[in-house]
C-alpha cells in the first residue's frame, strides 16, 4: 500500500486530538496501517496543536516539510502557518473560522485577510477546499464539533483510505456518548459542504 | 475496568508510546512505580496512578525524581519489579542514587524510564541520557516504535533480573508522544509482597566495600555486553555493502529512506536497541562487511564514538561517518527528509528532495506564543509584586513551572533560570554580590520538590531576599498532578497526608511570612511591599487555585466580568495585565464572557473602575 501522510494544525482546545484519535480509531477498524504523532505541550495554555499521521508502508510518525498529501487546518491562520508542509500535489481543507491570537485581540498584530489567504494557498497547492466550519458545528448542535466537521469533509475528499462508514463507526466508539448524534451530524455536514465546494 | 488493564493477549488496541509503556510495566508484572511528572514521561504515570486505584500496583507520586529512585530502589531490593520514571532533566536530580545503585544493583527488576526530548518541546535542555549508561555502568535499551515500547519493558526486565542491575529505558519525545495499533500480550501477576534479606556487605558501600562492589560492578557489565551481543533488539536487516548503524526513532527514517531512494539492496541496517554496554563483537563483524559506514542517531555521538573505538581495536579504515562530517547534527531532533538528504549525499544517490512552497509572498502571520490562561492565579501574583517592587531595582530568579511564563511581557518577571528549585539557591547568590532587591518565584510543587534546601541556605546563611511561593494547589504544567501540598480528601482519594507549605517556611526559621489571595490586588501589593522592605529571607505565600484545574473540577467560579460604558480606553487592563480574555472590538477593549473566569483582578486595577460583573438577567 503506498504511503499517506496527514497534517492536521489547531489551536488549542479545537478537539485536534479527538480527531486524530478517531482517525486512527477507524483505520485500526479497517485494518489499515497508521501511525501518528503529536507535538501539544502548551496545547491548554493557547498555543499550536500539530498532528502527523502516516497511513501505509512507512514506519515514521513525523512528516518533514513538503512532504503533505493532505493538509487539514482548523484555523485559517494555522492552515497558512503550515503550507511549508506543503506541495504543489496538495490538498488542503480548511476552516474558515478565524481564532486570532491575543496580539490580534489587542490590536498589536494584523491577521491576514482571508481571501489573499486562500488565493495564496490555491495557489501553492493542487486544491483548496474553504469553508466555516464553525457555523455547522452550531448547526450540529454543539459548537465544540467543528473537528467533527472538518473529519466529514476530508473524508469526502478520498484523500485518506478511510470510508465515511469506518470513521463513522469510531465516532461512536471514540467519543462521548452525550455528544455522539452531534458529532455524527456535524461529520455529514462538513461532508456534504466539502461535495458542494468540491 | 482501565483499558491497560485488558486481559487480552493478541489484542490490538491503538496506544500512545506512554500508555504502551505502562502497559508493557502490567504485562512485567510491575509491582511498584514511582514517578515525578515530567513531560515528555508524565503520561506514562497517569495511567499507572489510575491503574493503581484499581489493582495491586502501588504507585506515588514522590516528592522528586531522587526520592522516587530511592523508593524504588529500596522495592526492587525487597524483590519486587519496580519502575521509576521521569523525563531526561529528572536523571540529573536522582543521579546521586543512580551511581551508587549500580554498585549495590537489586534483586527484583528496576526500570528507570528517562523521557528524552530533543528538540527542547518542554525543557530545558535536550542532553542524551545514554551518557548515563556509560557513565554508571548500567544497561540502557531504546524503542523505536509504540509496539517496541511496550514489548521492550519486560525485556528490560528480564535483563535486570539475570544481571541484579537496574536498566535504564530511555525514549524520546516522538516515542513518547507517538500513537499506533499495539499488539498485547499477556500480564504476569505481580508480586504483592516482598522482603530485604541483609546483607550488609554488599548492601553498605563503606570504602572497603565499595571497593568490591565496583569490580563486581565491571564484571556484570562485561555479562551485560554479551547478552547486547545477542539481543533480539539489536539486529541487522539488509546485506548490501552500504552500513547504516542507527537507533531510536532514527531506524524509522533510515528504513523509509532506504525504500524512497530505492537502495534496499544496496545496504544493510544495524539497528541498535540495546545501546549500553555495545555489542562491540557484532560491530567489529558488521564493520569488516561494510564499504562505508553512516551513524544516524540523535543527539550526541553516542555510538559514533564506540564504533570509532571499535574499528581502531581492528584496525579498520573504513570511512564512519556521522556527527564529525556534519552529515548530522547534534542539535534538535531529525524528520525523515533530513535523513534521507543525509543518506543520498553519503552513498552518492540521485535524490530530488519534495519541494517546499515558495512562501516569500505570504503575508506575516500573527504568532500563538503560549500565555498564562484567563484568570491565571499567577498573573494576579507577579502584578502585585511588579507593583509593589516599582522603582526598586530588582532581579526576579524563576523556576520550572507554568509561571515560567511569566517572563513574558506585559508581567516580564523572571530574569533567571535554570533547573528545578534553583530560584532558591541562585537567590542566595545574587543577594550577595549585587546591590539589586533579589525577588524569587517558585510553585508549590517546585518548593517540595527542591526549593527547601535553598531556603534552609538562605536562612542559615542569613542571605537577603524574597521567595515568593505560588501555590496554586497542583502540579499544573504537566497536567494536574496532586503533590505534598494537596489535600487528596478533597478528590475523595483517601490515604494521603497532607504537608503545609506555610509551616514548612516556619520551622526553616524565615521571620517574615505572608499568606496573600492574589486576586485581591491591593491587599497583596501592600503585603508584597512589606515582604521586599524586609531585611533578610521573607517568604510570600500566595494562594489561590490553578483557575484551569478548577475548571477541571466542576468549581464553582465567578461571575464573568464585562467592560461597560465608563471604559475610557486607557487600557491598563491589556497592556499590564495581557489577560487572554480580553479583545479590542471597534476600537473598545472588551472581554471574552467564556473566557473570563470572574477573577476580578482587571475590575480592581481599572483607573475608571469601568469593568463589572455580568449580573444575572
Amino acid at each position: 500500500m503506498n504511503t499517506t501522510r496527514l497534517i492536521i494544525v489547531a489551536v488549542g482546545g479545537q478537539g485536534n486530538l479527538l480527531a486524530s484519535r478517531v482517525i486512527g480509531e477507524a483505520a485500526l477498524l479497517s485494518d489499515i496501517d497508521v501511525r501518528m504523532s503529536e507535538i501539544h505541550g502548551m496545547a491548554q495554555r493557547g498555543g499550536v496543536v500539530e498532528s502527523s499521521i502516516v497511513f501505509g508502508d512507512a514506519q515514521s510518525t513525523v512528516i518533514s516539510n513538503g512532504e503533505a498529501d493532505v493538509l487539514l487546518g482548523f484555523e485559517p491562520s494555522e492552515t497558512l502557518r503550515a503550507l511549508n508542509k506543503c506541495n504543489l500535489n496538495t490538498v488542503v481543507i480548511t476552516n474558515l473560522a478565524k481564532l486570532p491570537s491575543f496580539t490580534v485581540t489587542t490590536g498589536k498584530s494584523v491577521y491576514p485577510d482571508l481571501d489573499v489567504l486562500q488565493e495564496l494557498i490555491r495557489k501553492k497547492t493542487a486544491k483548496l477546499i474553504a469553508f466555516d466550519a464553525a457555523s455547522m458545528a452550531v448547526k450540529a448542535g454543539n459548537i465544540l464539533s467543528v473537528n467533527m466537521v472538518l473529519l466529514g469533509a476530508l473524508i469526502q475528499t478520498h484523500t485518506i483510505p478511510l470510508s465515511a462508514k469506518n470513521v463513522k463507526e469510531a465516532i461512536i466508539k471514540r467519543t462521548r456518548k452525550v455528544f455522539v448524534d452531534s458529532n455524527l451530524k456535524a461529520f455529514d455536514l462538513g461532508f456534504s459542504a466539502a461535495q458542494e465546494l468540491g | 475496568m482501565h483499558k491497560l488493564l485488558a486481559e487480552h493477549p493478541g489484542l490490538k488496541m491503538l496506544l500512545l508510546g506512554n500508555e504502551a509503556i505502562a502497559r508493557g510495566a502490567v504485562e512485567a508484572g510491575v509491582a511498584v512505580a514511582t514517578t515525578y511528572p515530567g513531560t515528555p514521561s508524565s503520561e506514562i504515570s497517569t495511567n499507572f496512578f489510575q491503574i493503581s486505584r484499581e489493582s495491586n500496583l502501588y504507585f506515588e507520586y514522590s516528592t522528586n525524581e531522587k526520592v522516587a529512585l530511592e523508593v524504588a530502589a529500596a522495592t526492587a531490593n525487597s524483590g519486587v519489579r519496580s519502575m521509576c520514571v521521569m523525563k531526561h532533566v529528572g536523571m540529573n536530580v536522582a543521579a546521586d542514587v543512580f551511581m551508587t545503585l549500580a554498585y549495590i544493583g537489586v534483586k527484583g527488576g528496576l526500570v528507570i524510564v528517562t523521557a528524552d526530548d530533543p528538540y527542547m518541546f518542554s525543557s530545558q535542555n535536550e542532553q542524551d541520557n545514554r551518557y548515563y549508561g556509560k557513565f554508571s555502568g548500567l544497561p540502557v535499551v531504546e524503542p523505536s516504535s509504540v509496539q517496541e515500547a511496550k514489548d521492550m519493558v519486560a525485556y528490560a526486565f528480564e535483563i535486570s533480573e539475570k544481571l541484579q542491575q537496574p536498566v535504564i529505558f530511555r525514549t524520546t519525545t516522538r516515542i513518547n508522544h507517538s500513537t499506533a495499533p499495539v499488539v498485547f500480550g499477556e500480564i504476569k501477576s505481580a508480586e504483592t509482597s516482598g522482603d530485604i534479606s541483609k546483607d550488609p556487605f554488599n548492601q553498605v558501600p563503606v570504602p572497603a566495600v565499595a571497593r568490591i562492589l565496583h569490580a563486581k560492578l565491571l564484571s556484570k557489565l562485561e555479562t551485560a555486553e554479551n547478552m547486547s551481543e545477542n539481543s533480539e533488539y539489536n539486529f541487522i536487516m539488509g546485506n548490501g555493502a552500504w552500513g547504516i548503524i542507527c537507533n531510536g526513532v532514527s531506524y524509522n527514517y533510515v528504513s523509509d529512506a532506504a525504500k524512497d531512494l530505492n537502495i534496499e539492496h544496496l545496504v544493510k541496517i544495524f539497528r541498535i536497541g540495546f545501546s549500553h554496554p555495545m555489542p562491540g563483537v557484532m560491530i567489529k563483524g558488521f564493520l569488516k562487511e561494510s564499504e562505508k559506514v553512516l551513524i544516524v542517531e540523535e543527539g550526541e555521538p553516542f555510538m559514533e564514538e564506540t564504533v570509532k573505538m571499535l574499528a581502531q581495536e581492528e584496525k579498520l579504515t573504513l570511512p564512519i561517518l556521522g556527527k564529525s562530517q556534519k552529515y548530522f547534527s547534534r542539535l534538535y531532533e531529525f524528520d525523515p527528509a533530513l535523513v534521507r538528504q543525509s543518506m543520498a549525499t553519503c552513498f552518492d544517490v540521485a535524490y530530488t528532495p519534495a519541494k517546499v512552497p515558495d512562501l516569500s509572498d505570504i503575508p506575516e502571520i500573527p504568532e500563538r506564543p503560549p500565555n498564562l490562561c484567563a484568570g491565571c492565579s499567577h498573573r494576579a501574583t507577579f502584578y502585585a509584586v511588579k507593583k509593589a517592587s516599582e522603582g526598586m531595582d530588582t532581579i526576579c530568579p524563576t523556576d520550572i513551572g507554568c509561571y515560567t511564563l511569566g517572563f513574558l511581557p506585559p508581567l516580564a518577571m523572571g530574569d533567571f533560570l535554570i533547573c528545578m528549585g534553583a530560584s532558591a539557591g541562585v537567590s542566595c547568590g545574587f543577594s550577595i554580590k549585587t546591590n539589586k532587591k533579589v525577588i524569587s518565584f517558585i510553585g508549590d510543587s517546585t518548593f517540595f520538590h527542591s526549593g527547601i534546601p535553598g531556603l534552609i541556605n538562605a536562612v542559615y546563611n542569613n542571605h537577603d531576599f524574597t521567595m515568593v511561593i505560588l501555590d496554586n494547589g497542583t502540579t499544573a504544567m504537566t497536567g494536574h498532578q496532586p503533590n505534598p501540598g494537596v489535600d487528596m480528601k478533597k478528590l475523595n482519594i483517601d490515604g494521603y497526608g497532607m504537608v503545609s507549605i506555610e509551616k514548612i517556611v516556619r520551622a526553616v526559621g524565615v521571620s517574615h511570612i505572608t499568606v496573600i489571595r492574589p486576586y485581591r490586588v491591593k491587599k497583596s501589593i501592600d503585603a508584597v511591599k512589606e515582604a521586599l522592605n524586609f531585611k533578610g529571607v521573607s517568604v510570600v505565600i500566595s494562594k489561590e487555585i490553578c483557575t484551569l484545574y478548577a475548571r477541571g473540577l466542576k468549581k464553582a467560579r465567578g461571575k464573568p466580568f464585562f467592560v461597560s460604558d465608563k471604559c475610557k480606553g486607557h487600557k491598563d487592563c491589556i497592556n499590564e495585565l495581557a489577560c487572554p480574555a480580553f479583545f479590542i472590538e471597534d476600537n473598545m477593549v472588551q472581554i471574552d464572557p467564556v473566557m473570563c473566569s470572574g477573577c476580578s483582578v482587571c475590575a480592581q486595577i481599572c483607573p475608571e473602575h469601568a469593568i463589572l460583573p455580568i449580573r444575572d438577567t
